[in-house]
């Protein structure tokens, strides 16, 4: 290894000083200190009101994860085993919403999801919520107290929030799992046949193993932008599933303004989705090797 | 007494309208250690997926102790393969990788799935390390071990599942020189021992004339020449097969009646029989049968254009009537000297024209030629071009 920096360096040194280092030390003495900066743990202390907050981000974000990789997976595998013509096609569905802006994706979703949206009125036309009401009205106990529903509830729920965090994040679970797949050595898959395996045990003995990899960057690049999220919960959410993203973001712009709170905070996150990732890679770390082959 | 394994019967692969098996008819003895030897593209490595089960023959039939098995996926066959890179699983260790295949259940012939014990495991990969010369290899990561461990893990891997069949496709071209020379002593040995069919993929002719009971020499989709190592060195049947296996001169000849063979209008005595009377044929002399002697006493005689000293002997390029030969000898004649030679009739072989007559065993073009001749492990379209400096 080279220690000495050569010059081509240096720009990229100075840029990541100015803002990676430099903002992160502010935040951390924005965390420890009053609005006056005077010294103080307070901000950590205050923050345990915000438990069920942590606890609901970090619910949903895993969820969102696990539903991307349950989802995610199956794709990238049958992309990375079908010809060319369907990967690039594939690809460019993939890809495509990736090049629409964000909150109108989101936007989009939330007149899907509407109360009187454009589902719920899929679902009124083809008899769905009065078939609901029928089977509700003779499965109640008391039919006169039976109140009938004039629509699904899915916009404001903690569904809504992770189907737009599937819904934004997927490509990002996909990608690198398929990219992992579609470089693997296809003699090791037959050597696995060759050896007694069918295709079940070549899948569970070697094509995923050999993935893993690429299933913990997919899983990290879903996980950490959800976990932090304040637009889906704020616009799919209806603001009642306050998440992280929204409490921080009310810190500093909203009207419970203390941006030291909302330093400490942030800190408290990103030191939580540290952990999260070197515990996770620890346990990578044999595939992580495999792959560098 | 030998008994027949393998059968392929009228063999044809084609890729995309190419042909690239043509009517491939081939027995393979049981515990008999075979070679399919053959330039680059001419179809051993796909004789060998065929009988591996990793391809099916586009016509024909290949059968396993008289059972036709063209569509028996590979997990079902009892054959097992080393391949050219190794193939080993990255993510498992030495140990796990050779146990690979006993850990997956077998069904017995009750029908029932029998899974061996770890004891019986461990047994079994343990002993097989011992047989490679891995003792103590078991917990290293493979990705640490050289070449030619990697090797031995690999052939390791494919013994330990006691397959009838292993099939081998350029186990060892990527090792250098002398462990090239050591591993094809350390596979005939476990041949022998194991009492196992080898079927040897190679483009080395030597490799294939040192390890082989049967060389099967292909080129262009077709065999060229199925026989012993000392029947394809001795009885080549074409010019191709003369000149893929060691040096020959191949001169034009016509045969005058059994046991006369005209070159350059001498007439030699050989020992070749059953030709028409004055068939044009092929005649293939060895370097090394040639003996030389003093110009007055030569059969033939010539005069001296390169020599190039390779050790135990010279090689040197004779020019008869403008047609060049090259001839091994121990004794040095200088270039520019004139000399005569003796071929005994032992020295002569005398072979029917084929299509490949007129492509080789000419040393006209010596000085550009010699390089490609004499490394065998120069391979046109391999994706690896030699090195170049």
């Amino acid at each position: 290894m080279k220690n000495k920096l050569s010059g081509f360096a240096v720009p990229y040194v100075v840029w990541m000083a100015l803002v990676v280092v430099i903002p992160i030390l502010i935040m951390a003495v924005y965390s420890v200190t009053t609005a006056d900066f005077d010294l103080t743990g307070e901000n950590f202390t205050r923050m345990g009101a915000y438990v069920s907050v942590f606890a609901r981000s970090f619910e949903l974000a895993i969820i969102a994860t696990l539903v991307c990789l349950l989802m995610g997976y199956p794709m990238a595998y049958l992309m990375a085993k079908e010809g060319p013509g369907f990967q690039r096609v594939a690809m460019a569905l993939i890809m495509l919403p990736m090049w629409m802006n964000f909150l109108l994706r989101t936007y989009s979703w939330m007149s899907i999801l509407e109360n009187n949206g454009l589902l719920n009125q899929f679902f009124s036309r083809i008899g769905l919520i009065d078939l609901v009401n029928h089977i509700g009205l003779a499965l109640a106990a008391d039919p006169s107290q039976y109140i009938p529903i004039t629509h699904f509830q899915m916009i404001g729920t903690s569904g809504a929030v992770v189907l737009g965090m599937v819904y934004n994040y997927l490509p990002f679970m996909i990608l690198p799992i398929y990219s992992v797949i579609v470089k693997l050595d296809h003699s090791l898959l037959e050597a696995a046949h060759d050896l007694g395996s069918n295709n079940i045990t070549v899948f569970r003995r070697v094509i995923f193993p050999l993935s893993l990899p690429g299933v913990l960057s997919g899983v990290t690049m879903v996980f950490v932008p959800s976990v932090s999220t304040f637009a889906i919960s704020r616009l799919l959410g209806g603001g009642t599933h306050m998440m992280l993203g929204d409490l921080i973001e009310q810190q500093f712009l909203g009207g419970a303004y203390d941006p030291h709170l909302g330093a400490a905070i942030s800190m408290v996150m990103m030191v939580i989705v540290v952990v999260c990732m070197v515990v996770m890679n620890h346990f990578g770390e044999g595939e992580e090797q495999a792959v560098m082959l | 007494m030998a008994k027949e394994l393998i059968r392929l019967r009228g063999c044809s692969m084609v890729f995309d309208d190419v042909t690239v098996l043509d009517d491939i008819n081939l027995y393979i003895n049981d515990s008999e250690f075979l070679t399919l030897l053959g330039p680059s593209g001419c179809g051993k490595t796909t004789t060998l997926r065929i009988i591996g089960g990793f391809q099916t023959p586009t016509s024909g039939d290949i059968l396993f102790d008289g059972v036709r098995i063209n569509d028996v996926p590979p997990h079902k066959r009892t054959i097992n393969t080393v391949f050219q890179k190794y193939a080993l699983f990255p993510h498992l260790n030495v140990f796990e990788n050779i146990a690979f295949g006993l850990r997956i259940p077998k069904v017995g012939p009750d029908g029932k799935k029998v899974r061996l014990s770890e004891d019986e495991i461990e047994q079994r990969v343990n002993e097989m390390l011992e047989v490679v010369n891995l003792r103590g290899f078991g917990s290293r990561k493979v990705t640490q071990l050289s070449g030619g461990q990697q090797q031995r893990v690999a052939i390791a891997r494919a013994l330990v599942n006691r397959p009838k069949v292993l099939l081998l496709d350029e186990p060892l071209g990527a090792l250098d020189l002398k462990l090239r020379k050591d591993m094809q002593n350390e596979l005939k040995r476990i041949q022998k021992a194991m009492e196992i069919t080898f079927i040897y993929v190679t483009h080395d002719q030597e490799e294939a004339l040192a390890m082989s009971d049967t060389v099967v020499v292909m080129d262009g989709g077709r065999i060229q020449q199925i026989g012993t190592p000392e029947d394809i060195y001795n009885e080549p049947k074409n010019a191709f097969v003369a000149d893929f296996i060691g040096e020959s001169n191949i001169i034009d000849g016509i045969m005058r009646a059994d046991g006369v063979v005209e070159i350059f209008n001498r007439r030699f005595t050989c020992l070749d029989k059953g030709f028409e009377k004055d068939e044009p044929v092929d005649v293939v002399i060895r370097p090394e049968d040639v003996d030389i002697v003093p110009e007055d006493q030569g059969q033939l005689k010539g005069t001296v254009t390169n020599v190039t000293f390779k050790g135990m002997q010279y090689d040197i390029i004779v020019d008869f009537y403008g047609f060049k030969w090259l001839i091994q000898t121990t004794d040095l004649s200088p270039v520019g000297s004139r000399i005569g030679i003796k071929i005994d009739p032992d020295g002569i072989h005398v072979m029917k024209k084929s299509q490949y007559s007129g492509m080789f065993g000419d040393y006209s073009s010596y000085s550009e030629e010699y390089e490609e001749i004499g490394d065998v492990s120069i391979e046109p379209d391999e994706e690896e071009p030699a090195d170049e400096e």
